[in-house]
């Protein structure tokens, strides 16, 4: 970057300041900025770091309950899981990066999440990740997904934290904005959680891990600015990652996490030093003062402005005890990274960093977070999706069935998940695509964490209020599914540019509903992560947006984790539909894939009935009464029950669907709060919930070697494996 | 049994090990550093897998130069057992204690699933409760799998009865012959690239890797 450019506001705007923004700087200041000084506004103040556009609307969602420990507001988000243990989760969003280079993108996407995750105390024990990528028919959309696949499982797999689940959507909005969220789940004794306040005037503040480049200034400003075609050429912006740095610096954190030597500790992030040391000791309310020619570097003549801006990875900044310095620097020295003393707590409520004797930067702390921008930004309702109209069948139930377990959104992920390491740790008790979540065992104990990541873009952009609440009503439905308990989520807001009044709006009405799904399901949001501006500009100049996506990231307990039930068909058992069917075709898979139409309202939302139908089920499964469960969700309920045959081996007859519900709505609607149970005895089954006042009904038997539908054609299992197997091989193909 | 597992830096299913080896032992294993220059009094040492040193050379090039690697020599010329398991496998070939590499998977992808491992002979310390042909699941996780040596070693290693196990579904990784794990001539070190130690507890899929542990807990009681 220029040290000779003349600082004011077309600088402060090259930064992603407005003249605005600027103003407040200077009246700050009282004064002109240095670079260096400019630069630790503009990423203070970007939207990745300030939240400024989504803070008034992420304030309303429901953040508390008994079992939260810590809730937003920290590295990630802490929940009392039993046993005086704690699970600490958080997903977060390497969009941006991941289209200009798939590979390091989606990898430091898994670096950054985990060090989130481990920078409070805890083992990281699972990854999930909510993946969105462009029409298969583009060609760029290949590189990607080839790209993102071997970045995150070059990280996960390295590192040696098992990769258990996650989704993939494929649709043309993400041409140019592909969608990487990244979930790290770790766990700690609750009585050692570590938190990112500094304290203790005097006290050290280290510096641990990777040694400092050039690569990734300005990271945070890009994340914050739309993209076009010249996309490519910010390249430099992107970060390199090493996992196996990550890995020791893991191993290195928890061994000293293991002593009292440390006060405070956070990753360094987007925006890297900067944000670093300035959230930790704006959150402890103290000042902190650093001398920048201790931090270690692997570039030679680094200026004070690169070395604040630099989003180099695997770094960590520590606040220690002074009497413990030597021994965390025994423990950093075993793991062979770098520790550096690179400056010290002080009274003084300010940043100063200084450079080669030169005070390069000196910053009240207070006005810095205080006066960061807060922008109420217009809304405006988003157009009504075109109505659903009538809707012929012109296929048949057969050939819609193959036509969808074969289609991207639902086809075999296994050409995806065969590249991560799902075993690592030993405690993989559901593996991906084996339950609707993935169920992992706590070392040296009983319990099992299920974890899940759910969102349904098409319904968000058709009614982003109702979208907003059935991406987390389906994450509790899965987690339910396997027997746990859901706990929290977190959540991962992916939307266009807060700049246009639709995007807003979008945005405020998924908050809204996502607020009322969390409410009515005890189902509070801990942690999360906000990617707005996503959006391509096309050579013409237009910019459009991608579809609103809030990917919700669930976390739900098992006491114990031999309960879990997956969705594999066991032989000789009653197959059970619990919820009620009406055929809701709008916006259904089958209507896009069969018609070519994306049309009508998405399927209404029940939340007392989803409410008593999980608990039912959750109760059903924790009794021992249910060999296996599934939920229903994209492609229905006969996608459902070819996807529990299919993972079982087992094939099933089925009965005449109820009246009154057109064939095609009855076996590809996509109706919310249903659930299949695989039972011995169905009628029982039947019986109990009609109780406890859900409609259910006995959809037919397991066995056989294919799923006979109440036509009596039989599909064979061959023919369903071969179906949904294809897609990803053939669209990777060499 | 006593039983060492060796943690270099990147080493990462040392956990997954510890818990197999205690299953069957009824004994935590100790865990020793890579710069360690002598053993405590083992009955077997393993190198269990992951990515030493971030398998930034070549996988398990950079670990079979570790300080402890000396002590390891020693304790195998003196007839101790050794097992490696992935990246301990890359690493016994790399400071050939076995013969033969490991190189890039055929399909130059990163693999990750169970497969299918026939057991080749059973009168060793490794596969002691099986016998000739049984097969069994081990997942397998691994980049750099593609067992590959020259002609005459494969002849001699089939001639000689060390090869240990058979990829049984057909090599998925490129592997020469189909071979997962070799042995040495004394059969007292024994490599292979898929995971027994993921698959010994019914709750994580079965108990199919179980028998190697068993064995060797069996031989070495006392």
């Amino acid at each position: 970057m220029s040290g000779t450019r003349t600082i004011g506001p077309e600088l402060a705007r090259e930064f992603g300041l407005t003249a605005n923004e600027y103003g407040t700087l200077l009246g700050i200041m009282a004064r002109d900025p240095s670079l260096t000084e400019l630069g630790i506004f503009s990423v203070m103040w970007s939207e990745h770091c300030s939240y400024k556009s989504s803070r008034v609307w992420l304030r309303t969602l429901p953040s508390e309950a008994p079992w939260v420990i810590h809730g937003p507001g920290e590295n990630a988000g802490v929940v009392d899981i039993g046993d005086g243990l704690a699970a600490i989760f958080k997903m977060e969003s390497h969009n941006h990066p991941s289209f200009i280079e798939p590979y390091q993108g989606a990898a430091t996407g898994v670096g950054g999440i985990l060090r989130d995750v481990f920078t409070m105390g805890a083992r990281p024990i699972a990854n999930l990740n909510a993946l969105r990528f462009g029409s298969t028919d583009n060609p760029v959309t290949r590189r990607i997904v080839d790209g993102v696949v071997r970045g995150i499982g070059g990280y996960g797999n390295c590192v040696g934290v098992p990769t258990v689940g996650g989704e993939i959507n494929f649709h043309p909005a993400y041409d140019g904005n592909p969608l990487v969220n990244a979930m790290t789940v770790g766990v700690a004794r609750r009585d050692r959680i570590f938190l990112s306040a500094a304290a203790g005037i005097g006290n050290p503040v280290v510096y641990v891990g990777s040694a400092t480049g050039r690569d990734g200034i300005h990271g945070a400003t890009m994340a914050s600015a739309e993209f076009d075609e010249t996309a490519a050429a910010r390249r430099p912006t992107v970060q390199v990652g090493d996992p196996f740095t990550e890995k020791l610096l893991i191993e290195a954190c928890l061994e000293l996490m293991a002593t009292d030597a440390i006060v405070a500790i956070q990753d360094m992030g987007a925006a890297g030093l900067t944000s670093s040391s300035v959230e930790m000791a704006g959150r402890g309310g103290v000042g902190i003062e650093l001398d920048l020619d201790h931090v270690p570097q692997r570039e030679t003549g680094m200026t004070a402005y690169e070395m604040m801006l630099s989003e180099s990875q695997e770094r960590m900044l520590m606040v220690l005890r002074p009497d413990r310095t030597e021994l965390a620097r025994a423990v950093f020295e075993k793991w062979e990274l770098d520790f550096a003393v690179i400056g010290h707590l002080t009274d003084t409520g300010r940043i100063v960093v200084r450079h080669q004797g030169r005070v390069e930067a000196d910053i009240a702390l207070a006005p810095l977070a205080d006066a960061a921008p807060l922008y109420h930004r217009p809304t405006a309702p988003s157009p009504a999706p075109e109505p659903l109209g009538s809707v012929p069948d012109p296929v048949g139930i057969e050939a819609a069935l193959i036509w969808l377990i074969g289609c991207p959104d639902i086809a075999s992920r296994a050409w995806v998940w065969d590249q991560y390491d799902s075993t690592v740790g030993g405690q993989t008790v559901r593996r991906p695509g084996a339950a609707d979540a993935a169920v992992v065992r706590i070392p040296d104990s009983r319990i099992g964490l299920a974890l899940t990541t759910d969102c349904t873009p098409r319904y968000v952009a058709a009614d982003a209020r109702l979208g907003g609440a059935q991406a987390v009503a389906e994450a509790w439905r899965n987690l339910t599914a396997v027997g746990a308990r859901p706990l929290a989520i977190t959540d991962n807001l992916n939307f266009g540019s807060p700049e246009k009044p639709e995007v807003m709006g979008q945005f405020a009405d998924a908050i809204a509903g996502m607020g009322e799904a969390c409410r009515a399901l005890d189902f509070p949001v801990v942690s999360g992560n906000v990617s707005l501006y996503n959006e391509t500009r096309a050579p013409d100049g237009t910019s459009r947006s991608i579809l609103p996506t809030p990917a919700i990231g669930g976390l739900g307990v098992l006491n114990d984790a031999a309960q879990a039930v997956g969705l594999a068909l066991p032989s000789d058992h009653d197959l059970v539909l619990l919820g009620r069917t009406e055929g809701a075709l709008g916006q259904s898979l089958w209507l896009r894939e069969i018609l070519g139409r994306e049309a009508g309202s998405p399927p209404p939302l029940d939340l007392v009935a989803e409410r008593r139908t999980g608990d039912f089920v959750r109760g059903r499964i924790l009794a021992g009464t249910v060999a296996a469960c599934h939920d229903l969700s994209d492609g229905g309920l006969l996608v459902a029950v070819a996807e529990m045959a299919m993972a079982g081996s087992m094939g099933v007859r089925l009965d005449v669907p109820q009246s009154g519900v057109s064939p095609q709505a009855y076996w590809f609607g996509e109706d919310q709060g249903r659930y299949l149970l695989a039972v011995a005895d169905g009628a029982a089954m039947v019986e109990a919930a009609r109780r406890a006042g859900i409609e259910g009904r006995v959809l037919g038997r397991s066995g056989g070697d294919g799923l006979t539908l109440p036509s009596g054609a039989t599909i064979s299992l061959a023919r369903l494996n071969q179906a949904h197997g294809a897609f990803f091989p053939a669209l990777m193909a060499d | 049994m006593k039983a060492g597992i060796v943690v270099f830096p990147g080493t990462n299913r040392e956990r997954d090990m510890a818990i197999a080896l205690a299953g069957s032992t009824g004994r935590r294993p100790v865990l020793l550093w890579h710069r360690e220059t002598e053993l405590p009094e083992l009955d077997l040492v393993v190198l269990p897998g992951g990515f030493s040193h971030g398998d930034y050379l070549r996988s398990g090039a950079m670990a079979a130069h570790a300080p402890i690697m000396a002590a390891i020599r020693g304790f195998a010329a003196a007839g101790g057992h050794v097992l490696g398991v992935c990246n301990g496998f890359q690493i016994l070939t790399e400071a050939q204690l076995l013969p033969g590499a490991l190189l890039r998977n055929a399909g130059m992808r990163f693999l990750s699933h169970d497969c299918t491992l026939r057991v080749e002979r059973g009168d060793t310390a490794f596969t002691r409760h099986w016998r000739p042909g049984d097969l069994f699941r081990a997942p397998l996780a691994h980049g750099d799998g593609n067992y590959i040596a020259d002609a005459g070693t494969l002849d001699r290693l089939e001639g000689e009865g060390l090869v240990a196990f058979r990829y049984a579904d057909g090599s998925p990784n490129g592997s020469a012959r189909g071979i997962a794990g070799v042995l040495s001539p004394n059969l007292r070190i024994c490599g292979l690239m898929p995971h027994p130690e993921d698959l010994v507890d019914p709750l994580m899929g079965g108990i199919d890797g179980r028998p190697l542990f068993d064995g060797l807990a069996e031989l070495f009681a006392a």
